[in-house]
């Protein structure tokens, strides 16, 4: 079974720990937090990410800078704004993004 | 020409948690149709029914404009933002998510069930501080006509959201028709019907019946029987 991986990135941590809680869950998908956009950088050079997942707390500069740098570097990968803090919207955004 | 898109009550997603009934128009938890993810802004239109005594345990939600219309019995609501309150029927409350809260929702009656509509729509803009309201609706108010309870703006009618969407709520005797003018080019009117039989563009929707009507300035409803019905008005493009 591969798993894929998934980088959420926000500065609320409580929420990204529930994010990453039901993304872990599903079994397939395996989430990395990132509660600040250095560390979504820095940790993007590291593992091979299958989706990032935008939540809460980024200014809109920084997640213009953050697509621009994952579009570089790695330009295949989907980057989706997520809404509703890991409620009922995290599986159709991720189902649509990865489909 | 008008574009419209249909939903029957019979095709709604269904999810029975046991101390939950949820009916889901889009995509929602467990329910994935690719078909229905969403109509503009409006993201979530869950029909919800819960057990007496039982509810949503604290959880988080952020960047998202979260509205609950009550339909029968009530829901204690207590947030991070330190409110606590009371939601029951003929009221309507809106939170702003955005940077993040956590809130929990219970039916404080242990005997009889709560009854309620949980609507999300996508904020126009997003990390905005997170905000709570909640307004007593006048009832008797709304008989044929429509009433608004929601708008973009905080000194209009009803609670404001952050985005260009208006709900509006009516109660329509028999016969009676209106046409509905919409607020803003590009908004799109999600049509809900609470109870009752009505017509929209030729179709006719029974109760809880949904039907989305886009590219039009406005249209006419009519009530084939006495009904209740909900109107958001959505941007299409957002």
């Amino acid at each position: 079974m591969q798993i894929i991986e998934i980088l959420i990135v926000g500065t609320n941590k409580p929420i990204m720990e529930t994010i990453a809680r039901l993304i872990d869950k599903d079994g397939v998908w395996k989430a990395t937090i990132s509660l600040s956009f250095d560390d979504a950088c820095e940790v993007c050079l590291r593992k091979d990410f299958k989706l990032a997942l935008i939540g809460a707390g980024l200014t809109d500069e920084q997640e213009s800078q953050l697509k621009a740098y994952f579009n570089k570097l790695k330009p295949s990968l989907p980057i989706v704004k997520h809404y509703g803090g890991g409620s009922g919207l995290l599986f159709a955004e991720i189902h649509q993004a990865l489909s | 020409m008008a574009q419209t898109v249909l939903h029957k009550a019979n095709t709604r997603g269904v999810a029975n948690h046991g101390w939950l009934k949820s009916y889901q128009s889009f995509s929602f938890a467990g329910y994935y149709n690719p078909e229905r993810i969403n109509f503009g802004a409006l993201r979530v239109l869950n029909d919800d029914i819960v057990t007496g005594g039982m509810g949503f345990g604290e959880h988080p939600h952020d960047n998202m404009e979260i509205i609950s219309i009550p339909l029968e019995g009530e829901l204690q609501h207590k947030d991070s933002m330190g409110n606590t309150a009371t939601i029951k029927a003929g009221e309507i409350q809106v939170m702003s998510a955005g940077t993040g809260i956590y809130h929990s929702e219970y039916n404080s009656d242990p005997k009889n069930p709560a009854k309620f509509l949980q609507i999300w729509l996508f904020p126009n803009k997003r990390n905005v501080t997170p905000r709570y309201d909640q307004i007593l609706l006048n009832d008797t108010d709304k008989r044929n006509k429509f009433i608004q309870v929601l708008s973009p703006n905080a000194n209009d009618a009803g609670v404001w959201i952050y985005q260009d969407a208006w709900f509006n709520l009516a109660s329509f005797d028999i016969a009676t028709a209106k046409t509905y003018i919409l607020n803003k080019k590009g908004n799109g009117v999600y049509v809900f019907v609470l109870k009752g039989q009505i017509e929209v563009d030729g179709q006719t929707l029974d109760t809880r019946d949904g039907f989305g009507i886009w590219d039009t300035d406005n249209f006419e409803i009519k009530a084939i029987a006495d009904a209740e019905f909900l109107l958001m008005e959505v941007p299409m493009e957002f």
